[in-house]
């Protein structure tokens, strides 16, 4: 038994070393991608995400007019040459929602991007120190959370009017970050005391390393699940500000579209295509990054992955 | 900016609450440690309740133009404002004046009392009067929209987590899904659009008719009642879908861990395992949620109360950014962030209480 002890353990070691090497970032690109592609409702929201982007890229050359050329018909119903109609300006709709894509995509990857990491670093070293660290961290994450999202946003963009869309990003990624920062930090509680961690911790492992190469796979699907929801909240918010006319009014975007076309009484002029497609684009744009949330379950956790019953 | 001034003294200020909580961590005895767990807690709250009050008294003088500018930019539009004028209605507005110290202590002293001064918009009303005016509105429409909408939906998120793969998962969540990515003012606005114009079901704006006079009658209840219905709906709406989802995916990775199994295995019943071994522990992060969305009930729906033109605090804030009204402004970010912090802190303690893990 003694005998046979040291082959068997260089045996196990030697496995053990290629794994321990980490798998290149690409490899964990594609391995998240195809997880999330073998859900059915990711798939879904995937397909639409592709839509909306290539939409938006091509805009100038799907368009059938410029998003502010005017001079046509003003308020007119859906025709051949407008199929969406015109704007109370006299502008056509149907360009504008194509442009007012490029908008909502840009600010909801840039804000989305910008809070998760934000909401990373900070969650993740929250969850793991103890004492006095952890305390002003909370403080600091506390102030944050405290001040509510939508009132801050309106506030500064009030006092900043007529920032554009760079105004709006970073306004929605210091009201953002924090609620990712959170969930994180309660994950990470409750991964630290498992037996894994415990045994890097006796193993001598910095706790740099701990947290973001022990810890922080196991919540892989909590991070591109939170870049999704920021992106979702950004596109969301961007679209209410610009509703309330507190944007950059003249930039082209689906919640300028709804500020003018409230303002220009299309409720009751009955124009519901002006007030029922930009809205509808928001919502389904939302929709497939929430979709795509689905297939995010399996990442981290094989059981997950549909198809697979337990 | 205002953060990074705010936390160093904050890191000062921590200091004297600190050996409370670190000796009774070292104690034995387990209600001496929730005491301190409490005792620093509370040390937390007051001194996060100070930076908040500093940050709303910094942010307007971190902005470009001062309040008192915009003030008198509006009385300039009506011809020009001789000297005399400016001082008379600088006095009657109570526009700051000093240096900045004794602009903050002056601040400090009106948030104490409670004394917020005139608003500009709607002169000579007080901030204070303004506030209690809209205040019952705003609490009753959002503050039960909310309870409905978590107890609703969490108990929609346990189901669908539970009956994972069947329609009662499906359909709860595409649907909640879908619901919750629809711009809230958008389907206010389609609210509004079909059953208020088209269909004329109810009424398109306002929280009672023209000829009601606010009272506690069961007239006016109802007539109340009659106009919350579409700002409730949409909010019931656009919410339900968040609290379905947090609970579900919270569920499913509580439904993956090993004493979940090893309670199957003990061959307990399945209703018993959902309810009392893995909700429990997954109701955690939306509990978390449910009340920051509580003391957010106070700020009220800012988008669909300007659809509704209801007259909740969200419209007074709509209406004060609009006006650049600055008192009112000022007066209605604090009380909207401290009832947030309130929350909060009341969530810490549960939080603590409910896993005592993070008591340590």
């Amino acid at each position: 038994m003694t005998t046979s002890l040291p082959p068997t353990t260089a045996a196990i070691r030697a496995p053990l070393s290629t794994i321990d090497a980490a798998p290149s970032p690409w490899k964990v690109v594609v391995r998240v991608a195809s997880t999330v592609w073998s859900n059915g409702k990711a798939r879904i929201g995937l397909v639409m995400l592709a839509v909306f982007i290539l939409l938006a890229i091509f805009a100038p050359l799907i368009a059938p007019y410029g998003a502010r050329e005017t001079g046509f018909e003003r308020s007119a119903d859906g025709s051949a040459a407008h199929w969406l109609g015109t704007t109370a300006a006299g502008e056509d709709v149907l360009s504008q929602l194509l442009y007012g894509a490029q908008i909502s995509i840009f600010v909801g990857l840039v804000a989305g991007l910008l809070s998760t990491i934000i909401a990373v670093l900070i969650g993740l070293s929250w969850g793991y120190v103890r004492g006095f660290g952890a305390d002003v961290i909370n403080f600091v994450v506390n102030l944050f959370l405290v001040i509510p999202g939508l009132p801050l946003m309106i506030v500064i963009a009030a006092y900043l009017s007529g920032g554009g869309i760079g105004m709006i990003i970073v306004v929605v990624v210091i009201t953002g970050w924090a609620w990712g920062a959170r969930v994180l930090r309660s994950q990470t509680q409750s991964l630290r005391s498992r037996d894994f961690v415990t045994a890097a911790v006796f193993s001598g492992e910095r706790p740099f390393r701990i947290v973001f190469r022990e810890i922080l796979p196991n919540m892989t699907s909590l991070i591109v699940g939170n870049f999704f929801g920021a992106a979702t909240a950004a596109i969301l918010a961007e679209a209410g500000l610009e509703f309330l006319g507190l944007g950059d009014s003249t930039v082209v975007s689906w919640g300028t579209m709804l500020f003018w076309a409230q303002n220009s009484n299309a409720l009751l002029t009955g124009q519901w295509a002006l007030l029922f497609a930009p809205g509808l684009c928001i919502a389904l744009l939302a929709t497939s990054l929430t979709l795509i949330n689905f297939g995010v379950d399996g990442i981290s956790n094989p059981r997950l992955r549909e198809g697979t019953k337990k | 900016m205002t953060s990074t001034t705010a936390a160093p003294r904050g890191v000062d200020g921590l200091a004297p609450t600190r050996p409370g909580p670190t000796d009774a961590a070292h104690a034995p005895s387990p209600i001496v440690t929730s005491l301190g767990f409490v005792a620093r807690k509370l040390g937390l709250f007051a001194l996060t309740l100070w930076a908040a009050v500093t940050v709303n008294f910094l942010l307007p003088r971190l902005m470009p133009g001062t309040p008192a500018d915009a003030a008198l930019a509006k009385l300039a539009q009506n011809g020009p404002v001789t000297e005399a004028t400016k001082a008379a209605i600088e006095a009657q507005l109570g526009v700051p004046t000093g240096n900045i110290v004794e602009q903050y202590f002056a601040y400090l002293h009106q948030v104490v009392t409670l004394d917020f001064g005139i608003s500009y918009t709607f002169y000579p009303q007080s901030v204070g009067e303004l506030v209690s005016a809209a205040l019952p509105y705003t609490l009753v429409l959002v503050g039960l929209v909310t309870v409905v909408a978590f107890i609703l939906g969490t108990l929609l998120g346990v189901l669908a987590a539970w009956k994972r793969g069947t329609w009662l998962d499906s359909v709860p969540t595409l649907v909640g899904s879908f619901m919750s990515a629809f711009p809230y003012f958008w389907t206010a606005l389609l609210l509004l659009f079909f059953a208020g114009y088209v269909l004329r079901l109810f009424p398109t704006s306002g929280a009672y008719g023209p000829t009601a006079q606010p009272n506690l009658s069961f007239e006016f209840f109802g007539d109340a009642l009659y106009h919350g219905v579409l700002p409730a709906l949409t909010i019931l709406i656009t919410s339900l879908g968040g609290w379905i989802l947090g609970m579900r995916n919270t569920m499913i990775s509580t439904l993956g861990d090993d004493y979940v199994t090893f309670a199957e295995a003990n061959g307990l019943k399945p209703r018993t395992i959902a309810l009392r071994y893995a909700a429990r522990n997954a109701i955690l992060p939306n509990l978390t949620s449910f009340g920051l969305a509580l003391g957010g009930v106070v700020g009220g729906s800012i988008l669909v109360e300007q659809v509704f033109g209801y007259p909740g605090i969200g419209y007074l804030l709509f209406n004060a950014v609009t006006n650049q009204d600055y008192p009112l402004m000022q007066a209605l970010f604090l009380m909207i962030t401290v009832s947030v912090l309130i929350a909060n802190f009341l969530v810490d303690i549960l939080y603590g209480v409910l896993d005592p893990r993070t008591r340590r």
